[in-house]
């Protein structure tokens, strides 16, 4: 039972951190209807931009306060994201708009070519370590109540809480701001927003600069996690069953759809896995995903898809 | 001035019918035929034919299949190289397990093995739609990524799932060298692009552009989507999985799981897209600009007498393919099939265009 429950807790743990990424493609998804595939590789951007920015800041300030390091390099990864976002816009989606689905998910696809290409050719195609004081050593709880207790990952626990407080705060941001009301009526339908007078360039820039931020956090997680190197862009590919599952429009799809997936990947690895041979978890969270669609279509928590004739 | 059907008159509904109504198209085809199965072979260097025909070749008939799929019929597929590897490795048993087994028939029941995977994955795009069967699509990669990887018996016991075959044979004849193995794939190219052409432009292909245009309307004008989706399914995985056999026995001779990941499904995706979607000309333009792009980056620096160490290089590489994908996309939406024909409506009223 201990084994299970710490199992259980694990899968959604790291269900949490997948979901932290789908955030990235519901936002921009819901406000421009593109499904942006180069969530991935602006993870692996931002995370790369963090990691060097915090080498070369104390450099060049000549600072020794990691707090300050860790500050400014943040401070200046999320600029660069934005200026990321803003190129993106500006260069790319701007022609393309009215494009159908399959073009503009290909734009993005050679987006993120270009991204990866240029992240390594800025900051180096080397593995680095992103350290912001996340406490690294396993605790363990409840150990009145089981034998041994259960092991829960601290580095975990506290990257749950950090993605929980940062769908709280998107949460806020579209429902109460005038921006995230302009950011829903885009998605909405662009046409009658731009004729009330949202202007639907910076909105995608917006748009843009907020899944850059969450590509940033969740870089920053997963880099202090695994380290900062070419196969975080990878996680983009765990993270689109998770997008499926929830609903492409829905950021609490998101969520639920991170934690239904953490917890059956790990679930299953460990009671199907060794029966199978093992290394399943990556199709098994699509099959997942796939079998929940074909019981609902849209996704969890998805807008219905209604076609008309 | 030469391009014109001015006075090629249609008196026939065969002549109507017919793949290149205007016989200076006619002419050309059947120049571009001889040149490709005489002459080059004749005089390409072993370089161009192994490095860029056979690929090029073997890659625009899974482009063509891919394309009956998604430009076609309208249903975005992920898994294309999942499709090319249950081809190469189905064949692979067959070539095998059946002693004396013919290689073409080898390689065509690998196609087929494809084909009933394709309609088993193909079942879920008639409830699921769009981008959500999209990403649907990639359970299909990962399941056999995994699966050549991990299940012994599909890859008879090797370690790794590599695999190889040896003394390719056709009716007698050893494929052994690069004409002989580029031969052999032209002329399965021809086979299945004609195979291909006229499937897309009688009833079957009609069916399935007007799901791809609208399904529920197609529905209610009597068109039955379990057919026409599952069709194209069969058809375009059937086509792809033929074109992975050929990759693995030409061209590769010996290759593992990850000759067919990923990566070549977005490969094939982006010939499709820039080539030109519902087109079968287009898969081939897709094709070559795909094939010849990177080993061109690649030759560049070397050609201004730059030395570029490889790092970097791979670097470059990555952004230039990016951005020229998302430039192409931007300046011509629909695909390099529409520049051609563009051309080719301009070409008839040159020089006098009134």
């Amino acid at each position: 039972m201990g084994f299970f429950l710490e199992t259980l807790f694990g899968g959604l743990m790291s269900g949490m951190l997948y979901s932290l990424v789908a955030l990235g493609f519901v936002l921009i998804y819901k406000a421009s209807g593109v499904f942006n595939f180069a969530q991935g590789a602006m993870v692996l951007f931002a995370a790369l931009a963090m990691a060097r920015f915090y080498e070369w800041i104390p450099r060049w300030l000549g600072l020794d306060s990691k707090l300050l390091a860790n500050l400014l390099a943040f401070g200046a990864a999320v600029g660069v994201m934005m200026a990321v976002a803003w190129l993106i816009e500006r260069l790319c989606l701007r022609h393309l708009v009215n494009q159908p689905h399959i073009t503009l998910l290909m734009a993005t696809l050679g987006v993120s070519y270009f991204l990866e290409g240029f992240g390594q050719l800025l900051f180096g195609s080397d593995i680095y370590k992103i350290d912001v004081g996340m406490p690294k050593d396993p605790v363990i709880v409840l150990d009145r109540l089981f034998q041994g207790g259960l092991l829960i990952n601290q580095e975990d626990l506290y990257a749950a809480l950090i993605a929980a407080a940062l769908v709280a705060a998107l949460t806020l941001f579209f429902q109460k701001t005038a921006t995230g009301r302009a950011l829903r009526a885009v998605a909405d339908d662009h046409q009658a927003a731009q004729s009330i007078g949202i202007p639907l360039g910076r909105i995608w820039i917006i748009v843009w600069s907020v899944a850059g931020f969450v590509a940033l956090v969740a870089g920053v997680i997963w880099g202090s996690k695994l380290g900062v190197q070419f196969s975080l862009s990878l996680i983009a590919l765990k993270a689109l069953p998770v997008v499926i599952l929830g609903g492409l429009t829905s950021v609490p799809g998101a969520i639920v759809g991170g934690l239904i997936i953490g917890v059956g990947e790990k679930l299953s690895e460990i009671y199907i896995g060794p029966m199978l041979g093992g290394g399943i978890e990556i199709w098994f969270a699509y099959v997942l995903a796939l079998v929940f669609l074909l019981v609902r279509p849209q996704g969890l928590f998805g807008e219905k898809i209604i076609d008309r004739v | 001035m030469l391009y014109r059907e001015n006075g090629q008159f249609k008196a026939s509904y065969r002549a109507d019918q017919q793949i290149f109504p205007i016989l200076q198209d006619r002419v050309a085809i059947g120049l571009l035929l001889f040149a490709a199965f005489v002459l080059v072979p004749m005089f390409a260097s072993e370089y161009l034919l192994r490095a860029i025909l056979e690929p090029f070749l073997i890659l625009s008939l899974a482009a063509l299949g891919l394309n009956i799929l998604v430009g076609y019929c309208g249903q975005i597929s992920l898994g294309t190289g999942a499709f090319m590897a249950i081809g190469a490795y189905a064949a692979y048993n067959f070539e095998e397990r059946i002693p004396g087994m013919p290689l073409l028939l080898a390689l065509l029941l690998g196609g087929a093995c494809s084909t009933a995977v394709g309609v088993l994955f193909g079942m879920p795009s008639l409830r699921i739609k769009g981008l959500y069967l999209a990403v649907a699509t990639l359970a299909a990669q990962f399941f056999t990524d995994w699966a050549f990887l991990r299940i012994r018996w599909f890859t008879n016991d090797s370690s790794s799932g590599s695999v190889g075959v040896a003394g390719l044979e056709v009716f007698g004849v050893a494929i052994d060298s690069p004409a002989r193995k580029y031969l052999l794939c032209l002329a399965f190219l021809v086979v299945f692009a004609l195979l291909a052409k006229n499937l897309v432009r009688g009833a079957i292909g009609r069916e399935w552009m007007a799901i791809r245009d609208m399904d529920v309307a197609a529905a209610v004008i009597g068109i039955r989507p379990v057919h026409a989706k599952l069709s194209a399914f069969a058809v375009s995985s059937f086509i792809v999985g033929v074109a992975g056999a050929l990759w693995g026995f030409v061209h590769l001779g010996s290759w593992e799981p990850a000759a067919f990941n990923i990566d070549r499904s977005f490969q094939l995706l982006f010939m499709v897209i820039i080539g030109g979607m519902g087109s079968i000309m287009g898969s081939f333009f897709g094709a070559a600009f795909i094939v010849v792009l990177p080993i061109f980056l690649d030759a560049l620096p070397r050609w201004f007498g730059l030395n570029v160490d490889t790092a970097l290089s791979s670097h470059l590489t990555y952004m230039v393919f990016g951005a020229l994908i998302v430039f192409f996309l931007i300046v011509e939406p629909h695909g390099m099939a529409r520049l051609w024909s563009t051309g080719k409506e301009k070409l008839r009223l040159w020089p006098f265009p009134h």
